[in-house]
């Protein structure tokens, strides 16, 4: 029914259309197309309370993502949460003394890492802390200090 | 009473007996597979009739599936103002569990059955037999080339089907119903994680091609060599392949994503 030239363009056809459409989804669809590579410096800073901040949370600057939070660990002696973060290489000039907050994403979106860049002449570099630091937000806090602040009044 | 014993005992021997065939038969065809690749010509012809001619079924439902879970999401997520994340449901559910079960499912009903009718029919009027006559191993002939493009087709299949979902799902989402395309895009790309999500769909649909052949092939080659039985052979295998593919789906979430 068909000659097998054109059953050969056909198979041909039909996976280079599959693996078109794996790599539409690799690309397109998912994280892949903005995995770096592991090189890029590692900073780390402590916070109180990381709230609901994941790994592979984003790090940004000025609205900027210029990173990822690479771990989250658990301080046994200071009880605080220690965010590791991998910074992209190309972003080496960030000042020693500025600050990271936890921020979130409107509402109720995720939560990301936001960095205020301070005016020391000396930079960041690998491994090194960042001293200033704000916790998340945890919404119930709030609204029971509103509450309480409340019915004081 | 005896003879409820015995029945119990008569089902459970037949399909312990079955069971050890099916074994045995994809022991045989797995040895084959190097001879088999010598041979690519056997390959391609079955990757036609198995990969290529299901593309259209795959094609067509995938985008409507796509586009129903575009207009069901919109409806849900505006509820809550959250009409962006959109995209993050439609190719989470695509990729994860719709896209490789869905086109699982399409594929027993389309390329499974059909394999099963063919091996069966090639049984009943004795050209399997004919071929073992002739020194022709049929399980190398017949059997492996359509068991290696049926593993190789389904992954393909998946992903097309997912691919043609979000672009289904885009089209009713941001085209028809107004949903930002840079946040429809842009969310996707943050929440679905290539290594997590994709990689893991893939190798579902790996696992469910390999299933559904093999079911497939086997039903065919066990037929009873009447026409009755081979209808009652392709009956079965979109019967055990449909229960085979949820079943592993469940087992395969529970392993991929769940903390089980």
């Amino acid at each position: 029914m068909h000659n097998p030239k054109s059953l050969d363009t056909l198979v041909g056809l039909f996976v280079i259309i599959g693996i078109g459409a794996l790599f539409f989804i690799g690309m397109k669809v998912s994280n892949l197309a903005s995995y770096s590579n592991n090189d890029g410096y590692t900073i780390t800073a402590r916070f109180e309370n990381s709230g609901g901040l994941k790994v592979r949370s984003p790090v940004s600057v000025a609205g900027v993502r210029i990173g990822r939070v690479t771990a989250i660990d658990f301080d046994n002696e200071n009880y605080e949460s220690v965010v590791q973060m991998q910074i992209e290489p190309q972003y080496n000039t960030l000042p020693d003394d500025s600050s990271a907050s936890i921020f979130t994403a409107g509402l109720l979106g995720e939560q990301y890492i936001g960095l205020q860049t301070g005016a020391s002449d000396e930079f960041l570099t690998h491994n090194s802390e960042i001293e200033i630091t704000q916790s998340a937000i945890v919404l119930e806090e709030i609204i029971g200090q509103f509450l309480f602040s409340e019915k004081e009044n | 009473m005896i003879t409820f014993l015995s029945a119990i005992g008569h089902s459970v021997i037949a399909n312990l007996t079955k069971t050890g065939r099916g074994t045995l038969f994809l022991k045989q065809t797995l040895s084959c597979t190097f001879s088999v690749l010598c041979h690519p010509r056997l390959i391609i012809k079955q990757l036609f009739s198995v990969g290529v001619l299901t593309i259209l079924i795959i094609t067509i439902s995938g985008l409507f599936v796509g586009m129903v879970l575009g207009l069901q999401g919109y409806y849900i997520l505006s509820d809550f103002g959250a009409e962006e994340t959109l995209g993050v449901m439609i190719a989470a559910s695509l990729v994860r569990e719709l896209g490789p079960v869905v086109s699982a499912l399409l594929f027993a009903g389309r390329a499974g059955s059909s394999l099963t009718a063919e091996i069966g029919l090639m049984k009943a009027t004795e050209q399997l037999s004919g071929m073992e006559m002739m020194a022709v191993d049929p399980i190398q002939r017949i059997i492996c080339p359509r068991f290696l493009a049926g593993c190789l087709s389904m992954p393909l299949l998946a992903a097309i089907f997912s691919m043609v979902g979000i672009l289904g799902g885009q089209l009713v989402g941001v085209t028809l119903l107004g949903v930002d395309e840079g946040a429809f895009w842009s969310q996707m790309q943050s929440s679905i994680d290539f290594y997590d999500d994709i990689l893991n769909g893939v190798i579902k649909s790996l696992v469910f091609g390999f299933v559904v052949t093999w079911i497939s092939l086997f039903e065919g080659y066990d037929a009873i060599p009447t026409s009755e039985g081979v209808s009652r052979a392709t009956t079965r295998t979109v019967v055990y392949s449909s229960f085979a593919i949820l079943g592993m789906d469940f087992i395969l979430t529970a392993l991929m994503f769940g903390d089980i």
